[in-house]
């Protein structure tokens, strides 16, 4: 599949996927296992997901390689089968949609603090970086898209590792701030639009935000990327900040308040909408719904 | 500027060689141990602790901050011991069995070891007896435990019904955090306070502690 970029320089709107972890744990992935390994053992449970997001009306596909890059990967002992593990999960989605999606490489954060403020040394993380884009560039993934990130610094050594290593393939880059009464921060410091500066800077094609938040506070993050760039819009919100409910957790906001909210998202330039922590099938296909009411094209 | 604050200020800006060489030049002047590092050390970090809490500075400066406290303790450390100065207090802290995240964690322990207080960091992944039989063994007062995932959070409750089977609740405080942990749960699982960050989380260990100087 293709024309990824040209659909959104036309205006198309299009619906990403939502959480990979429950969809796992509902499927026998325990606690403290690496939600990863699955991709060696049990690929068509990939599939089944990547089915029900389909299904749902996603037109973005996200694969289990979150975790994927062989530091992080290494937590578990694993980093010898990095290769494997990414290829395994493009190809499960790819299986999956047969065409009917694109399919988006995930790529999170490898764990580690870069030097002088932790103990990892740039290379390192590149290098591991660098493997990763490889296997999506190997396997055949339509889009990548390089998630959660809370440093810039990491975030621009993935992306390089992106555009070197997976050549001609359009690349998301999403990054997770944090609300504060002085504004929108990652963890590390990087505003909205230091973040915004760079990542266009660095080649990407798509920028926003993931996780963190729930879809109001992304209203104002979307607004703010607005205004410090040109390029397609990516938001990917929580189902709200979890919270306790009957003495069991829960993500508050429904999949009709956020398929509501979504439509405000639209409106703010955001040209591709999808979940994160606590959105299902349910919700991907409420916002699919409010966005493009005439169903499926 | 005074040398004390001299090491306070360095300190801030996160500069280890020289927060390194002004503290051995307090110690070779015979400045005793104890006020170098109440009005250096923790003085100085007291202001990063605060700093980060009115996010006026981020994570980057806090780590700098405390690596360069960390090399001045080790300097004191011996120097502390000898002289019969008594820790603060001590702090066994760790994320839940299960849980691999880490870095909140640990951001915790670099502030509540800035403020002065001894931190046992067992790690993640950490099983509930651990916690209780590391808390024995070093005659902590505080355990402070940390979960990202909804799933993992039970263990906090094994931990203080533990703390109950040995007779250790209400003389050990237990302290509660992360993403999914809300005051609600700590209140609901018996843990004595829940802490929404780092700088709250050393706000609350000092709550624990009324100042005795």
């Amino acid at each position: 599949m293709n024309g990824f970029l040209e659909r959104l320089r036309n205006g198309s709107i299009l619906v990403a996927d939502g959480a990979m972890g429950t969809m796992l744990f509902e499927r026998g992935l325990k606690s403290g296992e690496c939600p990863e390994a699955i991709n060696l053992t049990r690929p068509s449970v990939l599939e089944e997901i990547a089915r029900l997001y389909l299904d749902a009306g996603a037109d973005i596909i996200q694969t289990n390689t979150f975790g994927g890059s062989p530091l992080k990967l290494a937590s578990y002992s694993l980093e010898e089968k990095a290769l494997l593990i990414n290829r395994n999960a493009v190809l499960a989605v790819k299986r999956a949609v047969s065409g009917r999606a694109y399919v988006s490489g995930s790529c999170g954060p490898c764990g580690k603090i870069l030097k002088p403020y932790g103990d990892t040394d740039p290379e390192d993380i590149l290098e591991s970086f660098e493997i990763q884009m490889q296997a999506f560039f190997e396997s055949g993934c339509d889009i990548i898209c390089i998630e959660t990130m809370m440093d810039l610094s990491e975030m621009l050594l993935a992306l390089r590792a992106a555009k070197e290593r997976a050549p001609g393939i359009p690349v998301m880059a999403t990054m997770t701030f944090d609300a504060t009464p002085k504004g929108f921060f990652t963890i590390m410091g990087d505003t909205i639009e230091k973040a915004a500066h760079s990542l266009e800077e660095a080649g990407a094609d798509v920028i926003g935000s993931n996780c963190g938040n729930g879809i109001e506070d992304m209203i104002r993050i979307a607004e703010e990327f607005r205004k410090r760039t040109t390029l397609p819009l990516i938001i990917q919100s929580n189902a709200g900040l979890p919270i306790i409910e009957n003495g069991r957790l829960t993500y508050p906001e429904s999949p009709e308040f956020m398929a509501s909210m979504a439509k405000k998202l639209v409106d703010s330039g955001v040209s591709i909408i999808g979940g994160c922590c606590g959105t299902g099938p349910a919700h991907i296909r409420a916002i699919k719904n409010a966005i493009s009411p005439a169903g499926p094209q | 500027m005074e040398l004390l604050e001299q090491i306070s200020f360095n300190l801030q800006n996160g500069l280890d060689d020289v927060v390194a060489a002004l503290t051995k030049d307090a110690i070779e002047k015979r400045i005793p141990p104890g006020e170098i590092l109440s009005d250096g050390l923790i003085a100085g970090m007291s202001i990063v602790g605060e700093k980060f809490k009115n996010h006026d500075i981020f994570l980057p400066d806090v780590l700098l901050a405390a690596r360069a406290m960390n090399g001045a303790m080790e300097m004191l450390k011996p120097l502390l011991i000898k002289e019969g100065i008594p820790i603060r207090g001590k702090v066994v802290i760790g994320s839940v069995k299960d849980d691999l995240h880490d870095i909140g964690k640990n951001l915790v322990a670099i502030l509540i070891k800035g403020a002065g207080f001894e931190v046992i960091d067992l790690g993640n992944d950490v099983p509930a007896e651990k916690f209780i039989s590391a808390a024995k063994e070093e005659n902590a007062h505080v355990i402070g435990m940390s979960a990202l995932l909804t799933t993992t959070m039970p263990v906090m409750k094994k931990v203080v019904d533990l703390a109950k089977d040995e007779g250790l609740y209400g003389k050990i405080r237990i302290i509660v955090g992360g993403a999914p942990v809300s005051k609600e749960y700590a209140l609901e699982i018996g843990a004595d306070a829940y802490s929404y960050d780092g700088a709250n989380a050393v706000e609350t260990v000092e709550s624990f502690f009324p100042v005795n100087n």
